[in-house]
């Protein structure tokens, strides 16, 4: 990746001011005239990211060692951190409440595991989760555990507004707690940060209940298509200033998914909307986080570069699937004192 | 005109590559008369957990294999360790202080016993399964299958090459993987096997080496909870009863330790199998 050449930049698009959707944020921080042309100026403005040295700085926050009582608290941490997922075509309800089960009894050998944040499903399976968390869905509660879908035609987003909305509407219905939205990536590419942007704050205003309270909303950028880091960084701005809770790194259907220098870089946006207006963004990188070690050089980044508040549920999250084992695996080898095998969790 | 000499780098043998030790760490091997041979790497708990891993990734495809395609892939090994021959007898002169008529008796011994056992792969299960006799119009048959990955601490006392080829061959026959602790004293012929072992037909992590202390790895592979039977032929002076008592917390096949080398026979192969039992109709209408 470098940071010479960015297409959002190089290309442009109509002339005529179009007036964008009046989300708070972006007034905020742009001004009351919010246009195509302003946002992209806005975003053009944002410095360039230095590719080298933010690989440099991910590489080096990848060799701390933790250990022991430190390595005990990080992987209950993860565990917690954890959107258990199951995301594929062959999902089922039978699926989706063996995972549901999964998510409430992590570990069935150890009923000290804690649970994991949330499961995350397509939208048509909500109610299956909804149903099979029962009591145990927070449901806006603090405790229990929360039902993310994916939403706006997951994972490609190429379909029209109206179905994105409808698609959104409908999850949020049935129950979920937070909805995961792709952004049009080809609409990025293009230039057209404008369309990107009004399409988040109508699916922002689709999250809201019936009761005035809104889902929580994470946008997914699917770095692995956005081919530079600045483009993230934009990216990442745009859907702050769009009305994100969240920003995520990928659907996990594309390589690369979540990447350690590109998560750092999402995390140094929000540090920076945080040192700008005082409120804090969540950040989940999802897809090809597999093993303890490498979720333990997340966390590690994450206190490094947005601070020790993130270290929790509420602002930091993994989209993961077969993560979950390999963090039972080393607990359970920190609890028992001899390393266990994959016969002693289940079978995903 | 003089030259330097190349001292050889002996490492560990995990999943088909060769790693130094995680730890870092190495030891000196010397001969039985003090003199310095090789470092060798001193393997560490976290190299016996990777080689484990590498052994139950390779369970699979070395299992599925059929009896005829492992004898011909043992038996292969068996030619390219006769073809490193010369290497081999200098190594085990060297260091187990024997004569060069000894060493390549040893070699000889080594490599008869790796044909012995090639030639057991596709015929053990004749002489181990049974059709069992049953009060109705069904076939009943019982045929022993491997257990999956076995850990072995080899012979510790004598013959570097055979002691480890006498254990690691009747593991490998009924389709189990390896991780094998190596001679401490002597583990220079392990590795140089390795060598043979990753230039053979053997898919990668089927067999894995680890050099070093006996007495502080083979506590982590016995209460390793994915390793499926432990051989402690050579534990003879650990402290085996304990190891015995950790591999039984996961219900693993368990070989006692053996005064010297363990001679060829069936029941090393049987050892590491489990039995399965199927039943079938005899007629198909």
């Amino acid at each position: 990746m470098t940071s010479a050449t960015a297409p959002t930049a190089s290309v442009t698009t109509a002339d005529a001011p179009t007036v964008l959707a009046p989300a708070e944020r972006a007034i905020q921080t742009i001004g009351g005239d919010l246009t195509e042309k302003s946002l992209r100026l806005h975003l053009e403005g944002l410095p360039g990211v230095d590719a080298v040295g933010l690989e440099a700085r991910a590489a080096g926050l990848g060799t701390r060692s933790i250990k022991t009582s430190s390595k005990a608290w990080a992987l209950d941490t993860i565990i917690r951190m954890i959107d258990l997922t199951t995301l594929e075509g062959a999902d089922t309800p039978g699926k989706v409440r063996s995972l549901v089960a999964k998510a409430l009894t992590p570990d069935a050998t150890d009923p000290t595991t804690p649970r994991v944040a949330a499961v995350c499903v397509y939208g048509d399976m909500v109610p299956d989760a909804v149903r099979a968390l029962g009591a145990a869905h927070s449901a806006g509660r603090d405790d229990g555990v929360n039902v993310a879908a994916v939403a706006t035609a997951f994972p490609s987003g190429r379909a029209s507004l109206a179905v994105k909305l409808a698609d959104t509407r409908e999850a949020v219905a049935a129950g979920a707690d937070e909805i995961d939205m792709v952004i049009d990536r080809g609409a990025f590419l293009s230039g057209r940060v404008g369309l990107v942007f009004d399409q988040i704050v109508a699916v922002k205003e689709a999250c809201r209940r019936a009761d005035g309270s809104y889902a929580h909303l994470k946008v997914i950028l699917e770095t692995g298509e956005l081919n530079t880091y600045d483009n993230v960084r934009r990216a990442s701005w745009l859907a702050i200033l769009a009305g994100g809770d969240f920003i995520k790194t990928s659907t996990g259907k594309v390589a690369p998914a979540a990447t350690l220098p590109v998560t750092l870089l999402m995390l140094e946006v929000v540090r920076d909307w945080y040192r700008l207006t005082g409120e804090r963004i969540g950040v989940k990188p999802a897809g090809g986080i597999r093993t303890s070690k490498d979720a333990i050089k997340y966390l590690v980044t994450v206190a490094e570069t947005a601070g020790e508040e993130w270290l929790t549920p509420s602002l930091f999250r993994f989209g993961a699937s077969s993560l979950l084992n390999d963090v039972l695996l080393q607990r359970q080898k920190l609890t028992t004192g001899h390393y266990s095998g994959p016969d002693y969790v289940t079978v995903d | 005109m003089t030259r330097l000499t190349v001292p050889k780098t002996y490492k560990l043998y995990i999943g088909g590559a060769f790693p130094r030790s995680e730890s870092g760490r190495s030891y000196e091997v010397v001969s039985p008369s003090g003199a310095f041979l090789a470092n060798a790497a001193l393997a560490s708990r976290k190299d016996a957990r990777d080689a484990v891993v590498a052994a139950r990734a390779a369970v699979g495809r070395w299992s599925a294999a059929t009896g005829y395609n492992r004898g011909q892939v043992l038996y292969r090994i068996a030619e390219l360790l006769d073809g490193r021959r010369a290497q081999f007898v200098d190594e085990l002169s060297r260091s187990e202080g024997i004569s060069t008529a000894a060493a390549g008796a040893q070699v000889d011994a080594a490599v008869d016993v790796w044909v012995w056992y090639a030639g057991w792969a596709d015929k053990y299960v004749q002489v181990a399964g049974n059709a069992n006799a049953v009060s109705g119009p069904y076939f009943n048959i019982s045929v022993p299958e491997p257990t999956g990955v076995v850990a072995i601490v080899a012979p510790q006392d004598a013959g570097g090459l055979l002691g480890l080829v006498s254990v690691v061959a009747p593991a490998l026959v009924a389709g189990n993987t390896v991780v094998v602790v190596a001679n401490e004293r002597a583990p220079l012929s392990a590795i140089t096997l390795a060598e043979v072992l990753a230039t053979s037909d053997v898919p990668g992590g089927v067999v894995n080496v680890l050099t070093g202390s006996p007495a502080e790895l083979a506590p982590w592979l016995a209460s390793h909870a994915d390793v499926n039977a432990l051989d402690l032929a050579g534990a003879e002076r650990l402290e085996w009863v304990d190891l015995q008592i950790a591999a039984a917390e996961t219900l693993m096949r368990v070989l006692p330790p053996v005064t010297g080398i363990p001679g060829p026979s069936l029941e090393r192969i049987l050892a590491f199998t489990e039995t399965k039992t199927v039943w079938h109709t005899k007629s198909l209408l």
